[in-house]
């Protein structure tokens, strides 16, 4: 019998409803700007996309981004002040229509944002139904310029009106409504539970971060420089993929708020998207990353997913969905009496000692240089890093020359390893605490492994040991 | 007496001798210096004769902070612009990367090196002492080479007057005129002396301390004497026909085109040694214009002290050499105006490891120039005018610590006491010995 092989499905539905060839969507932004933007972008690959927010048209600044590279590379976090569709309302209307008939197997999303007015939800809710979006997002997130006029996060900071308009969306939509939340507040949940309450079929996290990129030294204005001033924009990229997976842990492990989730910030790749999926997102949106290098970043992200799915043995998405969600915890439940050791692997090692300034420095003093000599200090304590440099820096250094030098100086002791001996740090395991740091800044992977060494301890949270001490009787033990 | 040297390049010489390694653009010199680990306590540190702060200085390259990178640099070698160009990278910083056990690619140091020091002296170059008080005690240099100058900055900058000798008309030693212009213009060489020079280095040039009653002199006009001499003229061919006009040492040849002018060379040139000089002369006379450079080399190929590197290039360019090969005579055309050939002998190591002549295994070739480069022989006769001055093998015996050697008036440092190693070996042994000379100056002066 001949076993047939399938690849692994990698279309989602999401919130019941709303069908996609994969999970993965633009956001709602530039790139999703006009009917020729999206279906070029359905070519090259992506399951849907979100339309750039309708609403009135707006007049846009000159100079709009500006973003955060870090030790040469670009992008790192992108910060923008653009403001929702410039385009006339029908134009839009007309795209979605034509896009939506040319691409029906496509998820087309509307995002919506007008005036808190009933009547004005009620009217582009209509509007964007009948040109057949596929479901409504609603912007109560966009942190600059909008917001000024009482729209975008305006609303999303206030749980009251995101509610109320959400309610007032609902009574009008036919198709799934998302609310798109703003992390420009103190507990995301509150505002998460006001749309569940309101009614939202769905939520997209997070949109982007109040920020201010820096500032030009030389003309002493912030970026992006508009006629020498600047205003704060949001910022996104893959700088706030870990705050955004916070807030989406956040939404998704509180059972007042949690609603079918689309995940967004900092989303550059199909790992990215796999944590997003894996802490209960349906699906992802990606806005950064195409920015940068274009549409055609899709196909890895497929591909990418797909061949994950296959070796973990996953058929479908849901078979991971939310899979890491429970490991997420409060504090008090980790168990305090789980140990961890860093080892140093010698044979990999390259000798750049980055873990030992890092434990002196940044941890808890538990890396030394002493498998050759010299490692302490005349009173028996381990020497400190400036003490080490110092005795480097008096030491007499010649360009080898063989015709010159004593043949004694030439040949060392022979040397077990590729890195010599007197560079290869070495860890004091009763005095580490586990903390990662060294393992973290080793630029070898797996060169620094944490190696598990608590034998049968039996675990305990804080909160088992603060009920146990509060308990007479197992104070005896 | 000492006025500003002449620092333009000649063109025909910058067009004959492009940089073997031309300076990284702005883009790659960040990139580059991103790649940086930042080790810590860094073997490239440790590698450098002059402990450069290597890791710190890319940094300040990467963070956009290039003036202090160059003077992070110049805090361990006031020649970081030279150094830069000449030293042997792959056997110094660059050898002891980690990279190597990385991805194999070790960080380019020398180049970054460079783009930071190319970018100060572009901007005027100024280092700002930290005090412009001069106190009392006066030391003197002989000889305008790296050990020298190097040991006067130091000085300088604890605020010490220093005075440099050297009988040539330009300072900067073998750095001016003996390194190949392919590595190191003569220009760029005295571009970096002036910096020095603007610390308030005095220089007299075109005086030679030879005699008993210069020395005096010096010894009564400054507290401690340096001795920056270096290794002596080259070592001659002792061999007929030698002295004919188409031989011409090694280093003489260098300056020649290098300084003086001179960028003529013969049409079939030989090269007699193979050293790190050979090497230079025989890549020079290629750039010159000779259509044949053969190199003749007494022992075999893993024997030669040029650095390998030195070797791959020379091969790539073309260079000929013949091993186990000894020069017997050099042959005069009949007219006896100019050289025709060589005749060589074919030798073998015995079992006492003396060479020996292979009996009847004399050949010749046509040449009309002979560039013998076997090595330069210490300064002995001006050596034992320095009284109580001792010497070993040649050198002369200091105490590695404090570069002082026997007689407690003088100190040294460089070629004369290493025996001939880099131009950073130089730099240290001149800075290392600055900072002993101070402490004599302080207790001498207070």
């Amino acid at each position: 019998m001949v076993e047939k092989k399938t690849s692994p499905d990698i279309s989602v539905l999401f919130a019941g409803k709303i069908h996609s060839p994969n999970p993965f969507w633009l956001a709602s932004a530039p790139p999703t700007n006009c009917g020729e933007q999206v279906m070029r972008a359905f070519d090259a690959g992506w399951g849907g996309a979100v339309w750039k927010t309708l609403g009135e048209p707006i007049t846009n600044v000159s100079s709009r981004y500006s973003s955060i590279d870090w030790n040469g590379q670009r992008m790192m976090g992108l910060n923008n002040i653009e403001l929702i569709t410039d385009r006339p309302l029908a134009v839009n209307l007309r795209e979605i229509s034509e896009v939506k008939k040319r691409y029906p197997r496509n998820t087309l999303i509307a995002s919506l944002m007008v005036e808190s007015k009933r009547e004005a939800w009620h009217t582009i809710v209509q509007q964007a139904e009948d040109a057949g979006a596929d479901g409504l997002e609603l912007n109560f997130g966009c942190p600059h310029g909008m917001s000024e006029r009482g729209m975008g996060s305006a609303v999303g900071q206030v749980p009251e009106y995101t509610e109320m308009i959400t309610a007032w969306v609902k009574e009008k939509a036919r198709t799934p409504v998302l609310v798109k939340l703003t992390p420009n507040i103190s507990d995301i949940r509150v505002v998460a539970r006001a749309a569940k309450r309101g009614g939202a079929d769905g939520l997209s996290a997070i949109n982007t971060i109040n920020s201010i990129t820096g500032i030009d030294l030389d003309t002493f204005v912030p970026r992006p420089n508009v006629d020498g001033r600047s205003s704060h924009g949001g910022y996104c990229g893959p700088a706030v993929k870990p705050i955004a997976l916070n807030l989406v842990q956040q939404v998704q492990g509180d059972a007042d708020a949690n609603l079918p989730l689309s995940g967004i910030g900092g989303i550059s790749d199909w790992r990215d998207a796999v944590e997003f999926l894996l802490l209960g997102c349906s699906n992802v949106q990606v806005c950064t990353a195409v920015m940068h290098y274009g549409y055609r970043i899709v196909d890895d992200m497929c591909d990418g997913l797909a061949n994950w799915m296959r070796e973990k043995g996953f058929g479908k998405i849901s078979d991971f969905q939310g899979k890491s969600l429970e490991r997420v915890q409060e504090w008090k439940h980790l168990n305090l009496n789980y140990k961890i050791v860093a080892r140093i692997h010698e044979e990999t090692c390259i000798g750049c000692e980055l873990c030992y300034a890092a434990c002196w420095d940044g941890a808890h003093q538990c890396i030394h240089l002493d498998r050759v000599g010299e490692g302490h200090s005349g009173n028996g304590r381990h020497a400190t890093p400036a003490e080490r440099e110092n005795v480097s820096r008096q030491r007499i250094a010649m360009t080898p020359i063989p015709k010159l030098d004593h043949p004694l100086l030439r040949n060392g002791d022979a040397e077990p390893y590729a890195t010599p001996l007197s560079r290869i740090p070495r860890v004091d395991e009763d005095e580490c605490v586990g903390c990662n740091l060294c393992s973290l800044v080793c630029p070898v992977d797996g060169c620094i492994t944490m190696e598990r060494v608590d034998k049968n301890v039996a675990a305990e949270s804080w909160e088992q040991r603060v009920a146990n001490s509060a308990n007479p009787a197992r104070k005896c033990d | 007496m000492s006025t500003a040297p002449k620092q333009e390049a000649n063109p025909e010489l910058v067009a004959r001798f492009p940089e073997l390694h031309p300076p990284l653009t702005q883009v790659s010199a960040l990139t580059e210096a991103n790649r940086c680990l930042y080790c810590f306590d860094a073997p490239c540190t440790a590698a450098c004769p002059t402990h450069i702060d290597v890791p710190r200085f890319i940094k300040k390259i990467a963070q956009g902070n290039l003036r202090g990178s160059a003077l992070t640099i110049l805090d361990a070698n006031i020649l970081g612009a030279s150094c830069a160009r000449v030293c042997p990278v792959d056997v110094l910083c660059e050898g002891a990367c980690v990279m190597h056990r990385y991805n194999k690619q070790p960080i380019e140091i020398g180049l970054l090196q460079r783009h930071a020091m190319d970018a100060f002296l572009a901007n005027g170059a100024t280092i700002e002492l930290e005090s412009t008080e001069t106190r009392q005690g006066r030391v003197a240099c002989i000889g305008a080479g790296p050990a020298s100058l190097a040991f006067a900055a130091e000085l300088r900058r604890r605020g010490y007057g220093v005075t440099i000798f050297d009988s040539r008309p330009l300072p900067g030693g073998l750095n001016t005129y003996g390194v190949a212009e392919y590595k190191l213009r003569a220009s760029d060489s005295l571009r970096e002396i002036e910096m020095i020079r603007g610390m308030g280095v005095e220089f007299q040039f075109g005086e030679r301390i030879e005699g008993e009653e210069q020395l005096n002199r010096l010894e009564k006009e400054f507290d401690y004497v340096f001795l920056g001499i270096g290794l002596g003229a080259m070592r001659e061919l002792q061999i007929p026909g030698c002295e004919q006009a188409g031989v011409v040492d090694a280093l003489k040849f260098i300056a020649d085109y290098k300084t003086g002018g001179r960028l003529s060379v013969g049409k079939r040139v030989i090269v007699v040694g193979a050293g790190n000089t050979a090497i230079d002369a025989a890549r020079a006379a290629l750039r010159l214009g000779a259509e044949e450079v053969q190199m003749v080399y007494r022992r075999d190929e893993a024997s030669i002290s040029a650095f390998q590197f030195e070797y791959e290039y020379a091969k790539a360019e073309g260079v000929k050499f013949h091993w186990w090969t000894q020069p017997v005579a050099v042959l005069a055309s009949e007219d006896g105006r100019k050289i025709r050939g060589i005749r060589c002998v074919r030798v073998e190591s015995a079992a006492n490891g003396e060479l020996r002549n292979v009996a009847g295994s004399e050949w010749e070739t046509a040449c009309d120039m002979v560039i013998p480069a076997i090595g330069q022989s210490p300064l002995l006769e001006f050596l034992q005018a320095c009284r109580g001055v001792k010497l070993e093998n040649g050198r002369v015996a200091v105490d590695r610590a404090t570069g002082q050697t026997s007689n407690a008036k003088y100190f040294a440092g460089g070629d004369c006491v290493n025996g001939g190693r880099e131009v950073v070996d130089a730099v240290a042994d001149g800075k290392r010995t600055a900072v002993s000379v101070v402490r004599f100056l302080e207790k001498k002066h207070g």
